[in-house]
């Protein structure tokens, strides 16, 4: 099976400012079908650049990257655009979902720019599929605005799968969320691995990478370390352990007002 | 990607901003209302125009005092010179006279016209109208029926006789308890002018004391109302009469030639002025016309005030168009952040360029299509309230309302453009 990524000693200057900024230095990554990566590293360390050029949103100075096999560093803007509504699927830290549109229609987004044309109600069905992937489709009218944030990323994540796509990019997809619901996304990114989709997620909580299969930490546009994840957490045994605290502290305040 | 879904997007994202996008909208809806109601009533003024033309008679040559066709020192306007006298009258009825009786010639009939606003007194009522001096040709000319008793007759006017011949209304206000049959021999008193003009209104009060009085000879047939004018509001009597004892001068308003048919005007222009233009010693100070001619001057000028106000129109579409690329400058940074999750998500430069300018072009033309109901709306309100007659046109409406989304193409491009443009990156990090 061809690797879903493979990038080879990709450099990124930034020549805008008064001195270049090279943000990338010579990354070599290889993401292999049903992979599970975290990418790590402190600000600045190029992880933001990294991501971009993985997303298709940015091209590389120098070296290559091939996307399921394509090429994607010789690409132009719209080509780049297609590539990123058909191989890829995003999910962003602040969720980026349109306000004052439902959660359905957000899901469909990204079926209006396909280069197919697909008929409204095919479009409809595959959008509630993925709201019943990540458990929202009783939710598919709802506005952005009355969902909780765990349910706005959930509507996300089931955007970036409505074109069924060879990589799923997060974007500290848990940043904005508190412990209990980082954990409940990261579930559903465990059992969407399981079923198979490659994900790639920028975090720099170490936490949330633990639900990761692989890590990756960049320091000054390198990779300085990449190796499989020790003790991996799994979303449902630490929502159990949360439930099984909870349940002991609320026993603790019911006991100390008893006495 | 599909234009429902993107003009949807459009109507929703101007209904997000109700009140902006009616403001915006505004300067449209002012511009193409106003072109609409300008039209409707520029139009409805032709069609009066052009009917009142029409409703001389058929194939008339009209001539005027003075020369109105040359430039050069003070021109007073049709009917305001006094070059125009009732021996070129006759000398026009004399010249055609021999043909006229063969029925051949050119000319079918002829007849002088003075006309002045008078007020009269009968069966202690009394009324003000019109009063023209005319000869027996004119219901000819007019093709215009006696109902009861008969027109006046060439001796009449010979003889300056104090005979009138009465309109519909002129009974029905003076004498609104008899038939017209019986008001035949019935007489009126007309209260002359002082000597003033054809336009005046009552003059100076009355020259005659009490008026002189007419007997009424003949009823004209009903004619009704054309373009809110009530026809039947007229008394005729011999133009000799009426210069005499009513308007007191010496000179014509008007001689109506009719000519045997169509193909007859020109030559029976030519002739006319030929002749008159001998009769005064060479100088042409008359003008001679046909109702193509007086259509063509009547409507040059209502086309000038259609020009003037479809310019102030033009006006506040450009107007209305720069505010319109205001507020989408406006909406295209406000939406920067959905901007660059669309172009994530997939979106192509031209599918942001699309949707901002369905939005801009939907925005301007649903201004234009709220202009036209209003420019109809107002100008058949202002039409009844005027009484004016007013008449859209379904071409202007058409124009307008296409004008207004080629307004949104234009000023609504460039902001579409600074859309698409945008990078992605940047866009996703705007705050």
């Amino acid at each position: 099976m061809p690797a879903v990524v493979k990038i080879d000693a990709i450099h990124k200057i930034y020549d805008s400012g008064e001195v270049p900024v090279h943000a990338v230095r010579g990354v070599s990554l290889e993401i292999q079908q049903k992979e599970f990566v975290a990418l790590m590293g402190a600000s600045g360390s190029g992880k933001s650049t990294l991501m971009n050029m993985l997303g298709c949103l940015d091209r590389p100075t120098r070296g290559s990257y091939l996307l399921d096999g394509v090429d994607v560093a010789q690409l132009d803007k719209n080509e780049l655009a297609d590539i990123r509504n058909q191989k890829l699927g995003f999910v962003f830290q602040g969720f980026n979902l349109l306000a004052r549109t439902t959660a359905l229609e957000n899901v469909e987004l990204p079926c209006l720019y396909g280069k197919e044309r697909m008929s409204a109600k095919k479009m409809r069905e595959r959008a509630m599929h993925c709201l019943d992937i990540v458990g929202l489709s009783n939710r598919a009218d709802h506005m952005p605005n009355q969902l909780s944030g765990g349910q706005q990323q959930r509507v996300a994540i089931a955007r970036a799968l409505v074109n069924q796509p060879q990589l799923l990019l997060a974007d500290e997809p848990t940043g904005n969320l508190d412990s209990r619901t980082s954990i409940e996304v990261m579930g559903v990114f465990q059992k969407l691995n399981e079923q198979g989709i490659t994900i790639v997620m920028v975090t720099h909580e170490l936490d949330v990478a633990h639900y990761c299969k692989r890590y990756l930490i960049l320091r000054d546009g390198v990779v300085v370390r990449d190796e499989p994840t020790q003790n991996r957490s799994i979303a449902e045994v630490e929502l159990a352990k949360l439930k099984e605290a909870e349940t002991a502290a609320k026993l603790l305040a019911a006991g100390s007002n008893a006495a | 990607m599909r234009f429902f879904i993107t003009l949807k997007m459009a109507l929703r994202a101007l209904r997000r901003n109700t009140m902006r996008s009616i403001l915006t909208g505004l300067g449209i809806i002012i511009g193409v209302a106003a072109v609409i109601a300008m039209v409707s009533i520029g139009n409805g003024a032709k069609a009066q125009v052009q009917a009142a033309i029409a409703s001389l008679g058929d194939n008339l040559v009209l001539v005027g005092p003075g020369n109105q066709g040359q430039g050069g020192g003070v021109r007073s306007g049709f009917g305001g010179a006094t070059t125009l006298t009732a021996a070129d009258s006759d000398a026009i009825v004399s010249s055609f006279q021999n043909a006229k009786t063969a029925g051949e010639g050119s000319v079918i009939a002829v007849s002088p016209y003075v006309v002045a606003r008078s007020q009269i007194l009968a069966n202690g009522l009394n009324w003000g109208t019109q009063i023209y001096g005319v000869s027996p040709d004119f219901p000819i000319i007019r093709s215009w029926r006696v109902a009861s008793g008969v027109f006046f007759e060439d001796p009449e006017v010979a003889a300056s006789a104090k005979v009138a011949v009465v309109g519909k209304t002129i009974i029905d206000n003076l004498f609104p308890d008899m038939d017209p049959a019986s008001v035949i021999g019935q007489s009126i008193r007309i209260f002359g002018q002082g000597g003033g003009g054809d336009r005046g209104d009552r003059g100076g009060g009355g020259g005659g004391s009490g008026g002189t009085p007419f007997r009424i000879i003949g009823v004209m047939a009903s004619k009704g109302f054309s373009s809110s004018q009530d026809q039947d509001d007229v008394i005729f009597i011999p133009y000799s009469s009426h210069m005499k004892r009513i308007s007191r001068r010496t000179y014509l308003s008007t001689i109506y030639v009719q000519a045997k048919d169509e193909d007859s005007v020109i030559k029976v222009k030519t002739d006319v002025t030929d002749l008159l233009t001998q009769r005064h010693n060479g100088t042409v100070d008359f003008t001679v016309q046909d109702q193509a001619d007086i259509t063509a001057a009547r409507t040059a000028s209502t086309d000038a005030m259609t020009y003037l106000l479809g310019a102030i129109a033009g006006v506040s579409l450009l107007v209305g168009g720069i505010g319109i690329m205001n507020i989408m400058l406006v909406s295209v940074t406000e939406r920067t952040r959905e901007i660059g999750i669309r172009m994530a998500l997939g979106a192509h430069g031209s599918d942001v360029l699309t949707q901002f300018l369905i939005e801009a072009i939907a925005l301007s033309s649903l201004g234009g299509l709220v202009g036209v109901a209003l420019g109809i709306g107002g100008s058949i309100m202002l039409g009844n309230y005027k009484g004016w007659p007013v008449e859209p046109s379904t071409s202007a409406m058409i124009i307008a309302v296409g004008f207004s989304a080629a307004v949104g193409v234009f000023f609504g491009y460039y902001p579409a453009r600074k859309a698409a443009q945008l990078d992605p990156i940047d866009a996703l990090r705007y705050e």
